[in-house]
């Protein structure tokens, strides 16, 4: 936001309502099709939260978000936002208050930039004043620089560029709620991973009511306050939040699309700031080495961790140090792998694992020791209640 | 009557050249003014016939893109008017509608409806379903994603089409004096023997077709600065920009339809 508050004047607040989505009982069936594509799918987004939908190919997903802004209908149940039915709306009415983004982009690429997003607006009877300060904040929102996108035509941006716009689109008359469909689903694993924090840090700030389908359960994880997983035939399995979802399946069919490795995955939720630390027997070059020895018996680590005037570790001290009066630098072994509070604690095992450690000093920004994680610290973690673990969207 | 005059008046002339039919700069100069009005005829023959062909021909394609069973009606209708020889239309036409520019404009106006109206639909039919899903999905109405998105889209084949049409409607019009409606074909055919009279005549035609292709594709830059704007060897077929993005970015395993997942 920052710069853009102040050239936004008339728009809409980026901090307006965000809508309360409610599934009740709703049921599709093609015609001509015996087995239904969604069945009796009941469930509720409160206000401001992302649910994922997700689940194997063919599994109702896609079918149950359109059906919220009525791109496909609804044959029987109902369908509520801010307790209003949706089937009372015009299509086309309810869906110019409800985001849209979906995995192709669907960019138009005979209209520039700005065009792209005042779309809506512009259907809205916007003004032109009010549509370019909208569009120049969206961009920003989007981390886009307003002056050199604003007037491209889609074909000359870069994919993470388009992807960007069509979610500044979808944002463009601040709805109260977004559907997305596997809006990075085109996209290489490291933009993907990029929009997938941004869009996450701009949730933050727009708090808007969100239905994210994927069939990827990594990104559900990362995305959701809540996950609602689907099988075939759109049956819900089971709706929770991340945590949840990973320490109490409710079926084998939950069980076996969070993967066996539900419980590392469980791990991707937090960071290393989130956990006790070990306390680390920090000393320096000189220090009495009776100081040492009593800051060693303090601690659970068997060794002394040698950092230098600025607190930046310089490695793990051997016996032969704390052998005189004063503590000489006898390294034992280098202070790899060094983790930052910011670590995501999956990242933070696979750093220990790679250099073979069993544990790691855990720096702050400044790159000062603050404590140790260790493998013992990550193994107590994972039997934590889900009740203790944050959501993948806040512990970001 | 004036056929005869003419050959008349040319065979009064004393020059060798003009006396062997041969192509004859001085004559050409001398007698350049009895092509001018033959000329604005053929230009008002062309434009007429387009005019009308394509409003008839682009509101069928937009009939026909909503309700598909007409495809097939339209096209085999337009396709035997297209298989008519020209002449035969006029002659066909002409106890009907009698001399005139009415019958040649019916008969050049038969010819192009198939060329435009193929051209419009194949244009509007090749709008990615992606970019017609997302504009629906921002509540587009169906008139709106028409105007605004789908045939803006199809311009660059409507205008190809538009072309071709013209081109083929200049060459067919030196017809139209056999309806009786003049234009650059009577001069031609009032003395078919004299290489100067048939190629001024000709020549005219020529450059009366290239000035139609470049207005129409002047026209056409002027509707589509996008197409610009994408790489070059896809402006012909601005679809392979989208190919070309699904390459770089698709995740192997996840082709899947908009409609269902």
């Amino acid at each position: 936001m920052n710069s853009s508050d102040s050239a936004q004047t008339k728009g809409p607040s980026p901090l307006s309502d965000a809508a309360t989505l409610e599934f009740r009982s709703v049921m599709k069936r093609y015609p001509g099709q015996r087995e239904p594509a969604v069945e009796n799918l009941s469930l509720t987004v409160p206000a401001g939260e992302i649910c994922v939908l997700v689940g194997p190919s063919g599994c109702g997903k896609t079918t149950a978000m359109r059906m919220v802004n009525r791109m496909i209908d609804i044959t029987e149940g109902d369908i509520l936002l801010d307790g209003r039915s949706v089937k009372e709306r015009r299509p086309a009415e309810l869906r110019r208050e409800i985001g849209y983004a979906i995995q192709q982009i669907g960019l138009f690429p005979h209209l520039s930039v700005t065009d792209n997003i005042a779309t809506v607006p512009r259907l809205l009877g916007w003004d032109k004043q009010r549509i370019r300060a909208r569009v120049d904040q969206l961009l920003e929102l989007a981390s886009l620089d307003p002056h050199e996108t604003r007037d491209r035509y889609p074909a000359q941006l870069s994919g993470g560029q388009r992807q960007r716009v069509g979610v500044a689109r979808a944002l463009a008359v601040d709805p109260p709620l977004m559907l997305m469909d596997e809006p990075f689903g085109a996209i290489d694993p490291i933009n993907r991973e990029r929009l997938q924090n941004e869009f996450l840090r701009l949730q933050r700030e727009i708090r808007k009511t969100v239905v994210f389908v994927t069939h990827d359960i990594d990104e559900a994880i990362k995305m959701g306050d809540r996950i609602a997983v689907l099988q075939k035939g759109g049956k819900l399995s089971q709706y929770a939040p991340p945590a949840e979802l990973l320490m109490y399946p409710a079926n084998p069919f939950v069980e076996d699309f969070v993967g066996a490795d539900r419980a590392l995955k469980r791990l991707a939720l937090q960071r290393v700031r989130d956990v006790d630390l070990w306390k680390a027997p920090l000393v320096r070059v000189g220090e009495p080495v009776a100081e040492a020895r009593a800051k060693l018996s303090d601690a659970e680590v068997p060794y002394p961790l040698l950092v230098d005037d600025q607190g930046k570790p310089l490695g793990w001290l051997s016996e032969r140090a704390l052998a005189g009066e004063r503590v000489e630098e006898e390294l034992r072994s280098n202070p790899k792998p060094i983790l930052d509070l910011d670590d995501v604690l999956r990242d933070a095992l696979a750093d220990l694992l790679y250099e073979e450690a069993q544990y790691g000093p855990v720096v702050d920004h400044r790159g000062a020791v603050t404590g140790v994680l260790s493998i013992e610290i990550l193994s107590h973690a994972l039997r934590t209640d889900p009740e203790e673990v944050p959501s993948g969207a806040d512990a970001l | 009557m004036s056929l005869l005059l003419a050959q008349v008046e040319i065979r009064e002339r004393e020059d060798t050249c003009v006396a062997d039919n041969g192509f004859c700069p001085d004559w050409i100069a001398d007698n350049f003014d009895r092509y001018v009005d033959p000329f604005f005829q053929h230009v008002l023959l062309t434009v007429v016939a387009m005019g009308i062909g394509f409003a008839i021909s682009f509101s069928l394609a937009l009939i026909a893109y909503r309700k598909r069973w007409l495809i097939n009606p339209v096209t085999q209708v337009t396709g035997v008017l297209y298989t008519i020889p020209s002449i035969a239309a006029f002659f066909l036409l002409l106890p009907i509608t009698g001399r005139g520019f009415l019958t040649a404009t019916i008969a050049l106006v038969s010819y192009v409806l198939l060329i435009i109206f193929r051209n419009v639909l194949t244009g509007l039919d090749n709008v990615p379903d992606d970019i017609k899903d997302a504009g629906r999905g921002m509540g587009l109405t169906d008139r709106q994603l028409l105007w605004r998105v789908e045939v803006p889209l199809a311009l660059p084949e409507i205008m190809a089409g538009l072309r071709i049409a013209a081109t083929t409607t200049v060459g067919l019009a030196t017809l139209a004096f056999f309806a009786g409606a003049g234009g650059l074909g009577e001069q031609i055919f009032s003395d078919i023997t004299f290489k100067s009279n048939v190629v001024t005549a000709g020549v005219l035609c020529l450059l009366l077709a290239i000035l139609f292709d470049i207005v129409l594709l002047a026209i056409q830059r002027l509707l589509t600065p996008w197409m610009r704007a994408l790489p070059m060897e896809s402006r012909r077929r601005w679809m392979l920009w989208r190919s070309g993005q699904t390459v770089t970015g698709t995740t192997p395993g996840n082709d899947r339809t908009l409609t269902v997942s």
